[in-house]
């Protein structure tokens, strides 16, 4: 499929009222946790205390006996009756099961359910469990965890490296042997995630007429009902996962495996519907959903003109107790591992290493994030080592937009952009000089004042060509999306799609396209989700892929229905297809366009009248339609070279900070944030999702850290201590459009879901570092909270 | 297993009386039930949301006796005799949308639609006493909700276009706002 549409759209780009937004604005949604069904039981966790021991005894005597508590399971019981969670690296050996066996390996590890008759009882009686540990010795920092003689995390494995590879991608060695110049800088990406506002839940019900396991989940997961089919020993078709459950916000983390097999196995050996719902506290320690924590060693040889000419990154990722698919977030930044910049030569070292830690989960961007923090704190450099004008070192790196299709070192294409007009124009809203100005007079006054700037990519269309870099078990090369389109005889269409939505407006975007391509009023066409036994294969909405992807299928079984109809009217005018036009919804003969036949004229015949239709045509009106991800399919070669993700989107952030001397904290006044994702099918709902990861990045480049202390405590693990930016902290941004097309999807477009978030804490610690340029300091360190940005001028001893 | 006298007490059941969305409900709960849970479990009002059960989020945002407060750190027996407010009642009926949600709807001010509800409160909160809010009285307003999706953005520009159109609404004939 390649675009065949470039203007002239009747829907697409309109602004236009989401579908959805109805029934949220009228308390209508129905979320995991709205869902009550008769004789549920509830879920409660017993967690461990300690980052790392043995479990010696657990008592449930005292939780069984209290009234209404009808189980207690531990992971002994558990792993009879279920399989493994499988790594996403190859690791036999690391057993993951929802409760701990015999050992813990993080404090907030579940160590064991109880099923009582309501929450509230199955918290009492969690309290009565007594459980008797050996602490063991534990690790909590990656750099410690990896020497030869650190606590194993797991002690069936050498150690806890768990991943180690070396890429070279070009002349590197020889680039770093002439240049005249070289930086080479740590940044460290601290521990955080998206946190959404909805904890997990999930229901299960187990209906032993039909082997049938119904499944209600918060949940944003590829493969989710065929990963918890295997963990159940059930066929795929024993599961039935309901993906009309509202999701309260994602961006990435809503997985939550562990909780469905856990609950899935509780209902079926109950022979009662059972319901988990994590508390916020339940969430932070024990609901596995940390994000990259991250340590970047960083090199780049450049030219007198801070042109970059090679780049060398260690990346060392924590992924704290156990490697789940998240540990591949090292891999999928390898698809735009030189940014936006033409960098020829590029050496790459990912290290993923386990630690006493909660487990990370996938995180908006997958990666992506942490590593355009760590390109452009290098651009910053260079430019303050040369003496250069931060913008002008952009300009002088950026891709040309002749340049495009644009193979970088690692094997992926970029599909189109145009760099220097995005970043030429937010210079422009932005004011730059005058936010220069603005700055100047602010450090004339004696304050810390900071203009920053950033240029990055989201790469979208989530193609995990990644996976067989980190795993030989992994041979995918597929990640395709599927629709299926129907209208009855009234007349009326039905999309179906195969997955849940978190906010990103996927009944919009189908309602919106399949209008663009029948020429029918988005407004009257119904999307609705069907469930995991009658759904297309899809791979759920990550990687910035559902625009792309499902609207590409979406358009595709238009296409195809459209394409009926016009065959349709074409036997009837008698004529062949090819004199025919189509026309709102109507096919009529081109020479003469009043000869025609309507909508529903063509509807009747299709439902109705078998005698009308051309010979060998299926009665009905439907179609669907599976996509391969554009430019996928391929494995990698053996220097670890691949094409990933098809498309890329470009943002490039102006932000001004100020620096409070005495207290550290970082005020933003001013965001500007350029962006060009290509076609946008629904401007409100691009603009909403860029600014809530902008939100989010000032989030990541400020406030929010999972901080562990050295005894493997998470300190925290509220809404009290881990800061989430507020209204007050998050200043009015203003997006500037561009529309570069990408040559490779229906309508042009490309992702936008991981929008602002990849490119904020990039643009705030550049803004941070221009802040405290004239100290002679320096921080490449996220999140730049009060208490780091404090302790650092407090080494300057600036005027406290 | 005995019971202290504290968690005796917390578990001691209450009748109590409470007018929510205009409708009186008389239940039997226990005193350590808060006030949010009462709504969604007991009377399956399922709009309002938790999302920290420890009162910074917000999501659980309800009227109580014509005040926002985060249902979450209410027991419901603090609520016995009071009228409550939630997202189910803010439109003038089923069919419709209070200008405010309608204002939500028309610049997107959601996405996932979880702290929606909370959010809604809070606006219409400060809608109740200001039609004429700045921005800065808008992000004070909604200050106590966190939202994850939006950025804040859209929020505030659906407040503004609400209480744009509430002062239209309540503008004497002839003046400026009604011939806008």
């Amino acid at each position: 499929m390649t675009a065949d549409v470039r203007a002239g759209f009747r829907y697409i780009g309109q602004r236009r009222r989401p579908k959805e937004d109805r029934r949220f604005v009228t308390g209508s949604g129905r979320y995991a946790a709205d869902v009550t069904l008769p004789g549920m039981l509830h879920v409660a966790l017993v967690m461990s205390p300690h980052p790392a021991a043995r479990i010696v005894a657990i008592d449930t005597a005292a939780a069984l006996a209290l009234p209404g508590v009808r189980a207690v399971v531990t992971g002994a019981e558990l792993m009879q009756g279920t399989e493994p969670i499988l790594s996403g690296l190859d690791l036999p050996s690391m057993k993951r099961y929802p409760l701990a066996l015999g050992v813990v390996r993080y404090a907030g590890e579940w160590v064991a359910a109880i099923v009582a008759e309501s929450r509230a009882l199955a918290e009492d009686a969690a309290e009565l469990v007594e459980v008797d540990y050996e602490p063991l010795p534990q690790v909590i920092d990656p750099e410690a965890a990896m020497q030869p003689d650190a606590p194993r995390v797991h002690g069936d494995l050498d150690g806890n490296v768990l991943y180690r590879r070396r890429f070279v991608w070009g002349p590197v060695a020889a680039d770093f042997a002439a240049p005249a110049h070289k930086v080479a800088y740590r940044a460290r990406w601290h521990r955080s995630a998206t946190v959404p506002i909805e904890t997990f839940g999930v229901v299960a019900r187990w209906n032993p007429a039909q082997q049938l396991l119904d499944v209600w989940a918060s949940v944003q997961m590829p493969k989710f009902p065929e990963h918890l089919a295997r963990a159940l020993r059930l066929p795929g078709s024993g599961i039935c996962a309901h993906f009309d459950v509202d999701v309260g916000g994602s961006y990435g983390v809503k997985r939550g495996l562990k909780h469905a097999i856990l609950v899935g196995y509780l209902a079926r050996s109950l022979g009662v519907p059972v319901r988990l719902l994590e508390d916020r506290l339940d969430n932070m320690r024990g609901g596995d959903a940390h994000g990259p924590d991250r340590i970047f060693d960083v090199e780049m040889a450049f030219d007198d003109d801070g042109v970059v000419r090679a780049l060398k990154i260690r990346a060392i990722d924590d992924v704290g107790a156990y490697a789940g698919r998240a540990a591949l977030q090292l891999g999928k930044p390898i698809t735009a591992i030189v940014g936006p910049y033409r960098i020829r030569s590029v050496a790459y070292e990912p290290i993923s290493v386990c630690t006493n830690k909660t487990p990370e989960e996938a995180v908006r961007g997958f990666g992506q994030g942490p590593t355009n923090f760590a390109l452009e704190t290098g651009m910053d450099l260079i430019a303050r080592q040369l003496g250069l004008d931060r913008v002008e070192v952009r300009r002088r790196n950026l891709i040309r937009t002749d340049e495009f299709p644009y193979t970088i070192p690692s094997g992926s294409s970029y599909d189109s952009g145009d760099y220097h007009a995005v970043l030429d124009k937010v210079l422009a809203a932005a004011d730059w000089s005058t936010l220069v100005e603005r700055r100047d007079a602010a450090r004339a006054a004696g304050r810390l004042a900071g203009v920053g700037l950033c240029c990055c990519l989201e790469p979208s269309g989530g193609n995990a060509s990644f996976e067989p870099l980190f795993n030989p078990q992994a041979s995918n090369t597929t990640w395709m999306e599927g629709c299926q389109i129907k209208v009855d005889q009234t007349g009326s269409i039905v999309a179906s799609i195969g997955t849940n939505s978190s906010g990103q407006g996927h009944e919009t975007l189908v309602a919106t396209v399949v209008g663009e391509v029948l020429e029918r009023d988005p407004d009257t066409v119904r999307v609705v989700r069907a469930d995991s036994l009658g759904a297309l294969p899809s791979h759920s909405a990550v990687g910035s892929r559902m625009a792309i992807m499902l609207g590409g299928a979406a358009a595709g079984a238009a296409r195809k229905l459209k394409q009926g109809l016009i065959a349709i009217g074409a036997h009837n005018l008698k004529v062949a297809a090819e004199a025919c036009i189509y026309v709102d919804g109507a096919v009529a003969l081109a020479a003469d366009p009043a000869e025609r036949l309507g909508w529903q004229q063509l509807i009747d015949i299709a439902h109705r009248h078998f005698h009308l239709l051309p010979p060998g045509t299926e009665p009905g009106l439907q179609a669907s339609y599976v996509w391969e991800v554009p430019t996928g399919g391929a494995l990698p070669g053996a220097d670890g070279r691949v094409q990933m993700y098809p498309c890329y989107t470009f943002e490039s952030h102006v932000v001004y900070a100020e620096i409070d001397r005495i207290t550290g904290q970082t005020r933003l006044g001013g965001y500007f944030a350029g962006h060009d994702c290509g076609v946008m099918i629904n401007p409100d709902i691009v603009h909403g999702m860029t600014y809530g990861g902008i939100a989010h990045g000032i989030g990541a480049a400020l406030y929010e850290r999972f901080h562990y202390d050295d005894d493997g405590q998470l300190l925290s693990g509220s809404f009290m201590d881990y800061l989430i930016p507020s209204a007050h902290e998050v200043p009015n941004i203003v997006i500037v459009d561009h529309c570069t097309p990408s040559p490779l999807t229906t309508f042009g477009q490309k992702g936008s879901g991981e929008a602002g978030y990849l490119g904020a804490p990039a643009a705030i610690a550049s803004a941070v570092n221009d802040a405290l340029a004239p100290l002679g300091l320096h921080i490449a360190v996220v999140p730049m909270t009060v208490a780091a940005l404090g302790d650092l001028l407090a080494t300057k001893d600036v005027q406290r | 297993m005995t019971l202290s006298p504290g968690e005796a007490e917390a578990m001691s059941l209450h009748e109590i009386t409470v007018m929510v969305n205009g409708t009186v409900h008389t239940a039997r709960v226990q005193a350590r039930l808060t006030l949010v849970d009462f709504l969604r479990e007991v009377l399956m009002l399922t709009g309002t949301h938790t999302g920290c059960e420890h009162g910074v989020c917000g999501a659980c945002t309800v009227m109580l006796d014509g005040s926002s407060v985060r249902s979450c750190l209410v027991f419901a027996v603090q609520a016995a005799g009071s009228q409550v407010l939630t997202v189910e009642g803010l439109a003038p009926d089923p069919e419709g949308m209070s200008v405010l949600q309608d204002s939500f709807c028309e610049l997107h001010g959601l996405q996932c639609g979880f702290c929606t509800p909370g959010m809604l409160i809070a606006a219409h909160d400060l809608l109740q006493h200001n039609l004429a809010p700045t921005e800065e009285d808008i992000r004070e307003a909604i200050g106590g909700n966190l939202c994850r999706c939006t950025g804040y953005k859209q929020i505030v520009d659906a407040v503004a276009l609400a209480a744009e159109r509430l002062s239209r609404a309540n503008a004497p004939k002839g003046s400026a706002g009604d011939a806008a």
